[in-house]
Parts: structure tokens; C-alpha cells; sequence
């Protein structure tokens, strides 16, 4: 299983750095859409709930990109065919992508909170960072859970750029509720104001239960 | 097999709704702040409840479908989530007149039930789509039910989540029906009794409608061969299961033709 997982990821990412289709769109994607923010609220600082709102729709628009191209190379080149005839537990696909997308995140967030912080961030980040860096890790534990199973679910139907977010978003409402809610104190600019410890733990079991829901669920979306 | 009992439910819905209406008009006693008002609550609270209980339903059927293969259960579950969205459209729209009563706005935002709700709703909203997007018959089921499933679970846990977000304003009578005075609970009790019979009604003509029609359209098949291609049944726009009973199945895999 551990082999199988990493010779997948491996590909992934391979893939990925061979073609530049995902990452760096998701990225460009997100700092455009900061200073779509700016204009269209028209404010040149943003804190607090503000803050974190526009950080999680930015970041969640640009996970549902890498969300609707995570599984197209494998329907359209062949991918799931293959996989399908090597003798390994199906799950394994499902742990290789999700960790792929979670890659893609982290990547993703390494550009946009700096981007974020330069831009449109009223208090500094250096002190908004270690409760920062808590939130994000659960919220994209939770977006590459649901993207996986999302993705794989819409790719092969007709209309899947359509499909895979319309799916996908409402799935996501908690983690923004949650996400937001646990940074915006971060984001207030207060000394030491830590995330809120009842946002933190809402995420941990939203993320538990949609692993253990994707985990459970995927195999059937692989029989044909 | 379908048809069976139908008559002696719609009779049994025909009676306890009237009763329901008759109670909620001439016993139940006016509420002392909102008035008449409060009576959509009879009708509201049983729509919601037995919409989201569907919802449920719906997802454990599709368990069934996954774990038999028999598409007549995903056949149910269909039926069970499309019927309980038209009751979610009713919930919503009843929920807005009585937030406009009760609150003077359409929409309440700090108040967890309706958003929760909304959000629910506009999850299965795409369950039609997803269902139409897919054409292959046996994948469609499939996928239907790994969405209905997943949107089953998630009908809770969207509940615990949005209520935490906000305070709650929203008038509480799910677990608290023993603070309602005597003649509110029995009302109450009755309406919910009332919209369930009409809920299990409604899915069972649509199933029982749905099989008479794949019955008809596979005997159809029979009698004139290869020319029931040139005089197909007309379906209409519909992301129902095109295979929904073993049998019928059987006959259109004789004649050698799909399900569609």
C-alpha cells in the first residue's frame, strides 16, 4: 500500500512539474483575485473577519481549480485503466491523489498568504502566522478530502467543469465557516490572540468524518 | 407489486391531513405574540422535518444499492431525494413568509436552521445534474448513490456546524415539544403524522407510476421488435433511472436492447 501510494505520488507530481497545468494557475489565480478584492471593496487594508473571509473564498475558488483538473489526465489519457489493472488496493489512488492535492495546496498557500499580507493584510503577519499556519493545515486537510472524492465523482460525467464545483462548494461551507471563524481573530491584529480553540476542533471532525466518508466511498466510483 | 396499498395510503394521507387542517384552524389556540401567524408552524416544521428525514432515507437506500447491486433501491433512493426536494421548496418558501411574519425580513441570516437548511438544499439541488450528466445507466446509479450517501452525511453535520456559527433565534420545537401547551403538541403531532402519510404517498405513486411505465415501454419492446425504436415511449426530460426492476430489465436485455 505505502509503495503503491508513493509510486502514484510520485507520478502526481511528477506529472504536475513536467506540465505546470495546476499550481501555477491556482496561484496566479488567487493574487489576481486579491486585487479583484481591493477594487471591489474598495479598501486598501483589510483585518479581522474581513481579512479572513476574502483569504478563505480566495483560497477556496483557487482549491476548486486544482479540484476540477486533479483526475482529467487520468480519464482522458487512460490513467484510471491502468491503475485498474494493476493489482493494488483501489484506496491507494484515493491517498495518492488526496495527498497530491494537499501538496498543491500547501504550494498554493505559499504563494497567497505572503501575496495576501503584501497586498491587502492591514496587521502585520509575523505575528498572525503561527495561528495562521494551524487553521490552513486543518481547512486544506478538509478541501483535499472533499476535492478528491468531488473530483472523482464529477470527472467522468459530461458536464464536469460544471458539475465539480457546483458539488464541491456547498460540501465546503463548513470548513469556510469554520476556517474564518478560527483565523478572523488571528487576523484582528490583537497581541497573542491564539485561533479559537472550538473553530479548530469543529474542522478537526468535519476533516475526520469526510476522510472516513471519501475513504469509504471511493472504490465505487473505480469499478468500470 | 408497486401499486399494491396505494389506495388504502391516500385515503389514510386524505384523512389525517384533513384532520391536521381542522385542528390547526378550529383547536389549536392562538399563540400570544405572533398570532395567526404562528399557525405555518403546523405546516412548516413537519415539511422541514420530513424533507431532511427523506434526505436520510434517501442516503441509506443508496447503502442498500451499493452494498445489493439492485437497482430497484437506487430506484427508491431517487425518489425518496427528488421528493423531498420539492418538500424542501416548500419549507423554504414557507420559512420566508413566516420570517417576514415574525422577524419583517425574507431572509434571516443569524439564524442557523433556515441557513443550514439553504445550504442542504442547494447540495441536492445538483443531484439532478450530476444524475443527467452521466449516461451510462449502471454508472449513473452508482454515482448517484456515492453522492447521496455522502450528501446524507453531511445533512447533520452541516446542522452542527452552522449552529455553532451563530446564536440561535429561531423558534425551538424539535426536542421541545413538551414545552408547547396540550393542544399545540397534539396539533403539532397530528400535522407532522399528516405530511410524513403525504411524503410516503407521493413516493410510492411516483415509484408505482415509474414501473408501470417501464413495464409498458419493455412490453412495448416486445410486441413490435425492432420497431419500438421508431415508436419510442415518450420520457420527457427526466434523470430518473432508466432500469429500475429486475424484470424489466430481463425483458429488455431478451429483446436486446439497454435500459435506454
Amino acid at each position: 500500500m505505502r509503495r503503491t501510494v508513493g509510486a502514484l505520488l510520485r507520478k502526481e507530481l511528477l506529472v504536475e512539474l513536467r506540465t505546470l497545468e495546476s499550481v501555477p494557475g491556482m496561484s496566479l489565480f488567487a493574487v489576481t483575485t486579491f486585487v479583484v478584492f481591493h477594487f471591489a471593496l474598495n479598501r486598501n487594508v483589510v483585518e479581522g473577519d474581513l481579512a479572513a473571509g476574502i483569504l478563505w473564498v480566495t483560497l477556496l475558488f483557487a482549491a476548486i481549480l486544482g479540484v476540477n483538473r486533479l483526475f482529467v489526465a487520468d480519464a482522458e489519457e487512460g490513467g484510471f485503466d491502468g491503475f485498474l489493472l494493476a493489482p493494488v488496493d483501489r484506496s491507494a489512488m484515493l491517498l495518492a491523489k488526496g495527498l497530491t492535492l494537499l501538496l498543491f495546496l500547501l504550494v498554493l498557500e505559499l504563494v497567497a498568504v505572503p501575496a495576501f499580507a503584501l497586498l491587502l493584510l492591514g496587521p502585520s503577519l509575523g505575528q498572525a502566522l503561527p495561528g495562521l499556519l494551524g487553521v490552513l493545515a486543518l481547512g486544506d486537510l478538509g478541501v483535499a478530502a472533499i476535492g478528491t472524492l468531488v473530483a472523482a465523482l464529477a470527472v467522468r460525467t459530461r458536464a464536469r467543469d460544471l458539475l465539480g464545483p457546483l458539488l464541491a462548494l456547498p460540501l465546503l461551507v463548513p470548513i469556510v465557516i469554520g476556517g474564518a471563524r478560527a483565523s478572523s481573530p488571528v487576523l484582528a491584529g490583537a497581541h497573542h490572540a491564539g485561533p479559537s480553540a472550538r473553530w479548530m476542533l469543529t474542522l478537526g471532525l468535519y476533516d475526520l468524518v469526510f476522510g472516513l466518508i471519501a475513504y469509504a466511498l471511493f472504490d465505487f466510483l473505480l469499478e468500470d | 407489486m408497486y401499486g399494491k396499498g396505494l389506495r388504502a395510503l391516500s385515503i389514510a394521507t386524505v384523512a389525517v391531513m384533513t384532520a391536521a387542517l381542522a385542528l390547526v384552524f378550529f383547536y389549536a389556540p392562538l399563540e400570544a405574540e405572533q398570532g395567526f401567524l404562528q399557525k405555518i408552524f403546523y405546516v412548516h416544521v413537519p415539511l422541514a422535518i420530513v424533507a431532511l428525514c427523506g434526505f436520510i432515507a434517501g442516503a441509506i437506500m443508496a447503502i442498500q444499492h451499493l452494498r445489493t447491486r439492485d437497482p430497484s433501491w437506487d430506484m427508491r433512493s431517487y425518489v425518496a431525494i427528488h421528493m423531498s426536494l420539492i418538500f424542501g421548496v416548500g419549507t423554504l418558501i414557507t420559512g420566508s413568509i413566516w420570517a417576514k411574519g415574525s422577524w419583517g425580513h425574507w431572509w434571516v441570516w443569524d439564524e442557523p436552521t433556515l441557513v443550514s437548511f439553504l445550504i442542504v438544499f442547494l447540495l441536492y439541488a445538483t443531484y439532478q445534474p450530476l444524475r443527467f450528466a452521466i449516461e451510462d445507466p449502471e454508472r449513473q446509479a452508482r454515482y448517484a448513490s456515492v453522492f447521496a450517501i455522502t450528501a446524507g452525511a453531511f445533512v447533520p453535520l452541516n446542522f452542527i456546524a452552522v449552529r455553532l456559527s451563530t446564536a440561535y433565534v429561531h423558534p425551538r420545537v424539535l426536542g421541545g415539544t413538551s414545552s408547547l401547551p396540550g393542544p399545540m403538541a397534539l396539533t403539532f403531532v397530528v400535522s407532522l403524522i399528516g405530511i410524513a402519510l403525504l411524503y410516503a404517498t407521493l413516493c410510492k405513486y411516483e415509484l408505482t407510476a415509474k414501473h408501470a411505465r417501464a413495464q409498458l415501454r419493455a412490453l412495448r419492446r416486445r410486441l413490435m421488435g425492432d420497431g419500438a425504436t421508431a415508436a419510442p415511449v415518450r420520457r420527457g426530460r427526466s434523470a430518473a433511472p432508466s432500469t429500475l426492476h429486475p424484470a424489466a430489465m430481463m425483458t429488455a436485455r431478451m429483446t436486446g436492447k439497454d435500459g435506454l
